[in-house]
């Protein structure tokens, strides 16, 4: 039987500390945290073992509400001090929470840096579209043609994949989720935490007041009932041609693959330089 | 076994800083590769992964003191090496550490700016950046190296400074002293004096991350010891967490600030040479300081009184040091590979009592021992009594 | 901008060099090995024989092709200015070199040249020696040349143990190419010591006024 969401919150929340929380009613940022947290104790994990780090946006709060080593760091840049200390210590189970705009456009050269690099940490990018916490600027996901505050007479850019960018740059393992499919978000990050190697999970969310509200989407039920219907698994997506799949959020596992692990590597490095010093 | 004994060896400034950092146990480095500073990077790719120790080449300058950032929180020694422009692109995150208050160390090995510059060229351009180049009030430790021999025990001395404030410390060298090779004995590792960080006594339910000692610097667990904590770089509270109130805002930053001004006699480094009876001086620091120590010895030859202050520490600019000779000289020569960056420095301090005289280079050449020694001639003339 | 307005210095502004320094410049162009030369001198002088050595070096895209100049200031005392203020002992592998570091040279100072590769000496106070002809004919390598003047110049300075410098020598470079460095570098001795220093005109520059 699963835990109850009761059990979860009196385990991993830091109550009594830091509640409320910063997040609009009906946000996406809630759903992929308990799907983080249902991830954690299938794995049966140690708190003291777990370092969740984050950059700079509604996404960046999430670490402050969990009682882990907890880690805010720059706007872009948790991969970056996650690497250091995933190399410095890796006993560590480190896992990376980011948004759209922190991890591919300020933060993209680190993301696809780190997915080369293939450390074994987990990233998981909340996707909403939008700059949330800035007040509804377009980001790199924002899609052509949309309004924000920044295009307010239709945005002129393309988005990108997250997911096919982290494909593309060497990522061990890659899914993709929406928060409508909650359940499936925590097998994913559940996933993602035991793959060696660098894991991504994008999980596709609603900004309904900044995002959905510009766009006449609607509330967060309109934006999550329209994942519903635009999602489709990847099994699915294998049969159907590419103008079906246009407007479709493809769901599921996008990449997995054994790739040598750098910080396994490292320790054959470091034999290597020992015998060669005392040969010396 | 038999004693170890120390070595002389024939070394560059920039090999000096990788044995210093090693001396320190520093046993982390993340880099980018760039021109005057590269050695540091190579050298340590070699040595460190043999001392169990963890290099790693990041994709830039800001990935790199993240990674150092995010190594030293779980309690390992983490230092960069850069020049310029690197340091430039260091500066959030710098910022970040000077607020988290985690120890690392950072050296920049400075060359012609502004910008691409002059990638091979000694210069001292990036003083006042060391000092306010990351945004807000911010405490820092400036250390500049004038030789091989100071390379590292400067480096050693930035390390344990860093631990022991919980402060980045930033390690000024310049392509001269970089790329000159002396003759020098290290100590060896067993003599170095190595200060950590401060662990937590309390057990972990007691732990408040920034709730400091008397000194004004908190304890500091590391991330995977059990004391599970939040690390921010929002002002945050005793307890590590972000905060708005006023009060708890303005206790962040005079802490910050006041942890340093409480260890000034310990951080505040200088050399004096030929001070006691000066009537006049030069205030130098880096490779500069060494045509200057030249360039007083020749006016003591020529009759002279000449002295040195040699500025190891930079910032917190060593002001309790300068106001004596300030009163006691008619004069003091700043002479600097920048248009004025400590003489700005002096001339603050200065309560009017000395003239302060700039000699500036920016040519991309060491101001030779001759251009002091003349500045020096004409500053005493007309002086004699 | 030629050296000596580099260092500050003229000819006939008072010489800052006193007698506890003793300053020599290796120059010619980038792959003579000249960089090499001045690191394994340095080595020699401030590990083997324990004296005060810095060593610096032109650095920068003219150590590649172009002009290469190294220095090595040595001295019983810890050496304040790194770098040379007055030169004791010029070494010149090329014309360009000897050329743009000939003004450098203190008036009772040692010009070295390549004789094959320095046509026109500025001064007969000069020692004219063919490392890169020996190196090529004798030694059978013409990259040698560099270790031939090292010969040369450990034993015309005077300011350091030809043991010692065979030993820096020995140790500063790849394995296997011992034999050949070796007697490159004593062949330069032996062309040294037909050398009579006294018996040069006592100043570079008796003949540069005319």
């Amino acid at each position: 039987m699963p835990p109850s969401i009761q059990a979860l919150t009196h385990k991993y929340f830091r109550h009594n500390k830091r509640f409320p929380h910063v997040w609009c009613p009906g946000c996406g940022n809630g759903i992929v945290m308990g799907a983080l947290l249902r991830a954690i104790t299938r794995l049966d994990l140690e708190k003291d073992e777990i370092v969740l780090a984050s950059g700079i946006g509604c996404s960046g709060r999430m670490p402050t509400y969990l009682d882990f080593n907890t880690l805010h760091t720059t706007h872009g840049r948790a991969l970056t001090f996650a690497t250091g200390i995933k190399l410095a210590n890796p006993a560590l189970n480190v896992v990376a929470i980011m948004g759209d705009g922190d991890a591919t456009a300020i933060g993209g050269n680190h993301l696809i840096h780190a997915a080369r690099r293939n450390l074994n940490l987990t990233a998981i990018i909340i996707n909403n579209s939008i700059y949330g916490m800035t007040g509804g600027q377009y980001s790199p996901t924002t899609p052509f043609g949309s309004t924000t505050t920044t295009s307010v007479y239709g945005h002129i850019e393309h988005a990108f994949s997250i997911s096919e960018l982290a494909v593309t740059a060497g990522a061990a393992f890659v899914a993709r989720s929406t928060v409508y499919h909650a359940a499936l978000a925590d097998q994913l990050i559940e996933q993602a935490m035991i793959k060696p190697g660098f894991a991504v999970v994008e999980i596709i969310s609603n900004c309904h007041v900044q995002y959905g509200r510009r766009n006449k989407i609607g509330n967060a039920i309109d934006m999550l009932t329209s994942f519903k219907e635009q999602a489709v698994t990847v099994k699915k997506a294998a049969t159907m041609e590419e103008e079906e799949l246009q407007g479709k959020i493809t769901i599921g596992v996008l990449a997995d693959r054994d790739l040598p692990v750098s910080t396994d590597e490292y320790k054959r490095i470091r034999e290597q330089a020992r015998s060669k010093q005392e040969g010396k | 076994m038999t004693e170890a004994k120390r070595k002389r060896c024939l070394l560059q400034g920039n090999e000096a800083i990788v044995q210093g950092a090693l001396a320190a146990r520093c046993r982390f480095f993340a880099g980018y590769p760039i021109t005057p500073a590269s050695e540091i990077a190579e050298q340590l790719s070699v040595r460190l992964p043999a001392v169990n120790g963890t290099f790693i080449q990041m994709e830039d300058e800001i990935a790199s003191i993240g990674a150092v950032i995010g190594a030293s929180l779980t309690g390992v020694k983490a230092m960069t090496a850069t020049s310029g422009p690197g340091f430039s692109l260091m500066q959030e995150n710098l910022g970040f550490a000077c607020a988290a208050e985690v120890p690392c160390v950072i050296v920049n090995v400075m060359r012609g700016g502004p910008s691409t510059g002059l990638p091979t060229s000694p210069a001292q351009g990036d003083v006042q950046m060391a000092r306010w180049g990351t945004h807000g009030d911010h405490p820092i430790i400036v250390l500049a190296v004038s030789s091989v021999l100071d390379s590292f025990t400067i480096t050693v001395k930035a390390f344990n400074l860093a631990e022991k404030y919980r402060i980045p410390v930033i390690v000024l060298s310049d392509e001269v002293v970089a790329h000159t090779r002396e003759s020098v004995e290290l100590p060896l590792d067993s003599e170095v004096k190595v200060v950590n960080r401060i662990a937590p006594g309390m057990p972990p339910d007691w732990y408040k991350p920034y709730e400091a000692d008397t000194r004004g610097v908190p304890p500091m667990a590391s991330f995977g010891d059990g004391y599970r904590h939040h690390v921010t770089g929002l002002v945050h509270d005793q307890d590590g967490f972000p905060t708005q109130n006023p009060q708890e805002v303005e206790k962040f930053h005079l802490r910050l600030s006041m942890k340093i001004t409480k260890g000034l006699s310990d951080i505040q480094l200088t050399k004096k040479f030929h001070m006691d009876d000066a009537e006049l001086f030069v205030v130098a620091y880096g490779s500069v300081a060494r045509s200057a120590m030249r360039a007083v010895e020749d006016a003591r030859k020529a009759g002279i009184k000449a002295g040195l202050l040699q500025l190891i520490t930079l910032f917190p600019f060593p002001r309790r040091t300068l106001t004596p000779y300030l009163q006691q000289c008619h004069s003091v020569l700043v002479p600097e590979l920048n248009l004025g960056q400590i003489s700005r420095e002096v001339q603050r301090v200065n309560q009017g009592q000395c003239a302060v005289v700039k000699l500036n280079r920016v040519d991309g050449r060491l101001i030779t021992p001759q251009q002091i020694y003349n500045r020096l001639v004409k500053l005493s003339a007309g002086r004699v009594s | 901008m030629s050296m000596h307005r580099e260092s500050g210095l003229h000819r006939n502004e008072p010489q800052k060099n006193d007698s506890q320094r003793y300053e020599i410049r290796f120059s010619g162009s980038g792959g003579q090995g000249i960089i090499t030369l001045a690191v394994i001198f340095a080595e020699a002088v401030g590990v083997y024989s324990g004296k005060h050595v810095c060593q610096t070096q032109s650095y920068g895209p003219e150590a590649r092709g172009g002009k290469s100049k190294a220095e090595v200031v040595i001295s019983n005392t810890p050496i304040d200015y790194p770098k040379a203020l007055g030169l004791d002992l010029l070494l010149a592998m090329n014309q360009a070199a000897c050329d743009a570091y000939f003004f450098d040279l203190n008036n009772d100072g040692i010009l070295v040249i390549d004789k094959g590769l320095v046509e026109q000496s500025p001064t007969s106070r000069v020692v004219a020696i063919p490392f890169t002809h020996i190196a090529r004919e004798e030694i059978g390598q013409e990259m040698t040349a560099n270790m031939v003047a090292l010969g040369a110049v450990g034993l015309l300075s005077g300011q350091v143990d030809l043991a010692f410098l065979e030993k820096a020598l020995l140790a500063g470079i790849p394995a296997g190419t011992e034999g050949m460095n070796s007697a490159a570098f004593r062949r330069g001795v032996e062309e040294a010591k037909k050398i009579h220093l006294a018996a040069l005109p006592r100043s570079v520059a008796c003949e540069e006024v005319v």
